[in-house]
């Protein structure tokens, strides 16, 4: 650990500085949406059944119940694709007459204590006409099966189709295809602070400030503007500290629309925080999946064509922004992986289902493709008598830029250089030995390697792609120099945990000379911080990083150029350091603070060559950037149980050029740590009546620190050409390798009792229930 | 359910009269009506921990407690760790190995820790790892929160 040094003339960028964010969460003084309070508390009714009539809602008189019947001229929800026959469905704020996921908000009842809503909620009847809930994508798709929107006939929202041309050319000169059929069970990404939004009206404005768990709190005020038929300039959206989003806080949720429209009703405020019961049913649900993937092989095990048929359950409604193609799309789109295979089929589909809806979970598909893929090369290894390590030798992408089946240019990176990385480091030769032994005494090793591409920090060319409605990409930071000499970079992504008013302040505090703790980022709020797009898709860093440089960068520029003229020196001379310009080769120096004061209060001394003030801006938009790993993970299984170890899990990482070694560990440790709750525990079970078996923390289960192993870190830098810090993004990779390492690892363990395990989560149950297949087929 | 009874939280040393439903929680009950907010609450059924605070000595969940049942009681939050601007050891611990990402389930964390290190202060790394087992953390994957408890747990014994 660097210790924190003022003034040591160091580059800032590359060092594990302490984070700036910490003192105050670390001392309670965080600001989160629930410490607000209000005059009115609100308490959702919410749907029990999955599929239904609604035909009739009593409420206790007096009470102030809100429902579809009040929301009039309050539009849907109703999220746009142009692309991949896509059906627009609209979800309406509150059911209206119809539900179509256990857990659907129905009415919104307002008290004046959390107590007091709760109790009147208790009170409000709900009378459902039920009908046959259809949960599972398969059931969905079958002929006649029931209709969950009737503008998506069979149940399908979205189709995307690829083929290259020579793929059927290819097919045929196969020697060897393997065949998968791999299934990814339902998750929630569950933050430790589930939803919470408060609204409050502002007297004399008329405004409204929503104040909520978001991760993009610009989007929020625009969207939430236009759903309600208000002017965007009447209100503002704050994003305090978010207690994690993981993606599940990046769609827009229709209880904050009912929250703002509650507070211009009443003229008060109104607060919402979600139990965790609502935020495991109702909140956003991911992974849930099931893929055929079919690989062609060449003599010389090299693949020569991939196919691909995506089913994708996007559950009862589209989510906002990113819609439901979000999942489908992506896995279609990035399914070759770190592969190189020019001949690639794909159907890819989104079913809607009477389930919650689907939106972003950390690497989205990708931890279901990476699994998919990685067991298929296992398989293939395993076909032609290879070692995993042979066959991932002879297909992985070795030249660049490298332009992928379905047109995405994949930067440079090192995808051979990691694996070879990772086998050297984890000792392959001294496990095997060590394997052996164990098997002989009834112990079950197994050891599983997942390599991967992660496509990070992707600009609006990369979301246009996608045919969306709403197209994220760029950012925009505005950095200033204020006359006391301390600078504030007003940034318009929305960072919840991920360290980025550190890092961005090392960005800056390279290029103008000043030590990163006279940087305040501030972030999160649409009223002080520039329009943006927020945080998720491994974006900020290399978005706002950019944004940040290329910002500071002009800065520089002008403050070298008030040195001059102070200094009396030539442009050429001026130094910038230690928060000082200074000529070279000479004693004579200023302080960025006496320049500041300068250009604001003195600025008729600039004689018109310098613009008052000293405040710039950078936009950056750029075209995405891979970052890889090669993940290994040691597992034991107990085969009496069913019970999965995980001994020790060793990645070897290239992410670009590193801003903060610290902040990028943990970002990967985070990862993979949900990575093996994916393999392993967590898993959204729902029956065959549409309710949720696995609403509380028990039974829904993120890993503990028991679950974890020690993590065993590489680092490789090679720098991104397409991003200007050089930085790629690698917020997702953790859990995007894990669940595959992981389930190798434990098909290796198994492979003496010939089962398969091509399912996540690996729980007990299935473990044991392919062991018992295992021994009745035998 | 409006009953209303006053009692006397004692938190970090000060007291607070409130007046309660005998079905406040003990976490409502310093966040809401005592105004300290740095306690979190994240499940409400015990799982996750972030509610941890120390009451006479003994980590609890203040979210499986009523306000009433801690009347009397000395209760200790992570407002009252720090002393002035100096940080408890287990604070800046945290702090030096980036035990915290997004923040919220750090007070938890600290009580937690805090708590069975003052009542054991020899405990085993195997007996630790089974104490913070108890707590839900999404961000961090737990290694560092491990090698931060040891740290602070060194400069602990040390006073």
């Amino acid at each position: 650990m660097t210790a924190h040094t003022k003034g040591s003339g160091l580059k800032w960028v590359g060092r594990a500085i302490r984070r700036l964010e910490d003192p105050a969460l670390v001392t309670g003084r965080g600001h989160f949406t629930a410490d607000l309070l209000a005059t009115h508390w609100v308490r959702f009714v919410r749907s029990a059944v999955a599929a239904g009539k609604i035909t009739g809602i009593g409420a206790p008189k007096d009470a102030m119940v809100v429902t579809a019947a009040d929301l009039k001229g309050v539009k849907k929800i109703t999220p746009l694709l142009h692309k991949f026959n896509y059906r627009p469905v609209g979800q309406p704020i509150l059911a209206d007459s119809v539900v179509r996921f256990v857990g659907e908000p129905i009415a919104a009842v307002v008290g004046l204590s959390e107590e007091a809503a709760e109790d009147i909620a208790d009170l409000v009847d709900v009378a459902i006409d039920e009908t046959a809930p259809l949960t599972d994508a398969r059931e969905a798709l079958r002929p006649r099966a029931p209709q969950i929107h009737s503008e998506a006939p069979g149940n399908v929202i979205l189709e995307g189709r690829h083929k290259t041309p020579d793929f059927d050319a290819a097919w045929k000169r196969a020697a060897k295809i393997v065949k998968l059929d791999a299934r990814s069970h339902r998750q929630n990404a569950t933050p430790m602070e589930a939803r919470a939004g408060h609204a409050a009206y502002d007297v004399s404005t008329g405004r409204i400030t929503l104040t909520c768990t978001t991760q993009m709190p610009h989007l929020m005020r625009t969207a939430i503007a236009d759903v309600l038929g208000m002017p965007e300039s009447d209100l503002r959206v704050i994003a305090p500290d978010v207690g994690g989003g993981f993606g599940q806080k990046m769609s827009l949720c229709a209880e904050y629309v009912v929250l703002v429209w509650l507070a211009r009703k009443l003229k008060s405020s109104v607060a919402w925080t979600e139990d965790r019961r609502e935020n495991l049913i109702a909140s956003f649900h991911s992974r849930d999946q099931y893929i055929t993937l079919e690989g062609a092989f060449d003599k010389n095990a090299k693949l020569i064509a991939l196919r691909a048929d995506i089913v994708a359950n996007i559950g009862a409604y589209s989510c906002f922004p990113t819609t439901a193609g979000m999942e489908p799309l992506m896995a279609m789109a990035e399914m070759p992986g770190p592969y190189d295979v020019q001949q690639y089929e794909c159907l890819a589909r989104g079913v809607l289902t009477n389930t919650c809806t689907m939106a972003a979970y950390r690497g989205v598909s990708r931890p279901v493709i990476t699994f998919t893929l990685e067991r298929l090369m296992d398989k293939a290894a395993s076909a032609f008598a290879l070692d995993p390590i042979d066959i991932r030798r002879r297909n992985l992408i070795g030249k660049f830029p490298y332009t992928s089946a379905m047109g995405l240019v994949y930067d440079e990176a090192s995808y051979k250089e990691t694996l070879e990385m990772a086998v050297k480091a984890i000792g392959l030769p001294a496990f095997r030995i060590r394997q052996k032994a164990a098997r002989a005494k009834g112990r079950h090793l197994g050891i599983g390697f997942a390599t991967f591409s992660e496509r990070t920090g992707y600009g609006s060319p990369a979301f246009a792609a996608r045919g969306m409605d709403i197209t994220p990409g760029w950012e925009t930071v505005i950095v200033t120099v204020d006359p006391s000499g301390f600078v504030e970079a007003r940034i318009g992504s929305s960072p919840h945990g991920q360290g980025l008013r550190t890092t961005l302040a090392q960005i800056i505090a390279d290029e103008i000379g000043v030590t990163p703790d006279v940087i305040k980022v501030v972030h999160g709020d649409t009223d002080t911080s520039p329009y943006g797009w927020g945080t998720f898709a491994s974006r900020s860093l290399v978005i706002s990083g950019g944004a940040s440089l290329i910002a500071a960068q002009k800065l520089r520029i002008k403050l070298i150029k008030i040195a001059s003229h102070m200094l009396e020196a030539a442009v050429g001379d001026i130094v910038l350091e230690n928060g000082m310009a200074k000529v070279a080769g000479t004693d004579r120096s200023i302080s960025i603070a006496k320049m500041a004061r300068e250009a604001y209060t003195q600025t008729h001394r600039f004689k018109g060559e310098i613009e008052p003030g000293l405040t710039e801006t950078g936009t950056y938009d750029p075209p995405g950037t891979f970052s890889n790993a090669c993940h290994v993970a040691i597992v034991e299984v107990d085969v009496e149980t069913g019970r999965v170890t995980v001994e020790k899990f060793l990645v070897a990482e290239d992410a670009g050029k590193i801003i903060n070694p610290m902040i990028a560990a943990g970002q990967v440790h985070g990862g993979i740590a949900q990575g093996i709750g994916n393999a392993l525990l967590e898993e959204i079970i729902y029956d065959e009546s549409g309710g949720i078996l696995t609403a509380n923390l028990a039974d829904y289960m993120p890993p503990t620190a028991h679950e974890i192993p020690e993590i065993e870190l590489h680092h490789t830098e090679t720098p991104s050409t397409n991003s200007i810090t050089k930085a790629k993004g690698l917020g997702e990779g953790g859990c995007i390798g894990a669940p595959a390492a992981i389930v190798n690892a434990i098909n290796d363990a198994l492979s003496p009792f010939g089962v398969q395990i091509d399912e996540i989560p690996a729980t007990p149950q299935r473990i044991r229930a392919a062991l018992r297949q295992a021994e009745k087929t035998a | 359910m409006s009953d209303k009874t006053g009692i006397t939280l004692t938190i970090n040393g000060h007291d607070h009269a409130i007046t309660v439903e005998a079905r406040r929680t003990l976490v409502d009950a310093i966040r809401e009506d005592c105004g300290q907010t740095g306690t979190h609450i994240g499940c409400e059924h015990g799982i996750c921990g972030a509610c941890t605070v120390i009451i006479d000595g003994e980590p609890v969940r203040s979210c499986l407690m009523f306000a009433v049942q801690a009347a009397g009681k000395k209760i200790r939050t992570v407002e009252g760790l720090a002393t002035g601007d100096k940080l408890h050891p287990m604070q800046q611990a945290f702090m030096d190995h980036h035990g915290l990402q997004c923040g919220f389930c750090t007070p938890g964390f600290l009580m937690l820790a805090i708590g069975v290190l003052e009542r054991e202060p020899d405990i085993s790394d195997e007996d630790m790892l089974d104490v913070l087992s108890s707590n839900l953390c999404r961000c961090t994957g737990y290694q560092n929160i491990i090698k931060a408890v040891g740290a602070a747990a060194n400069e602990m014994r040390k006073k």
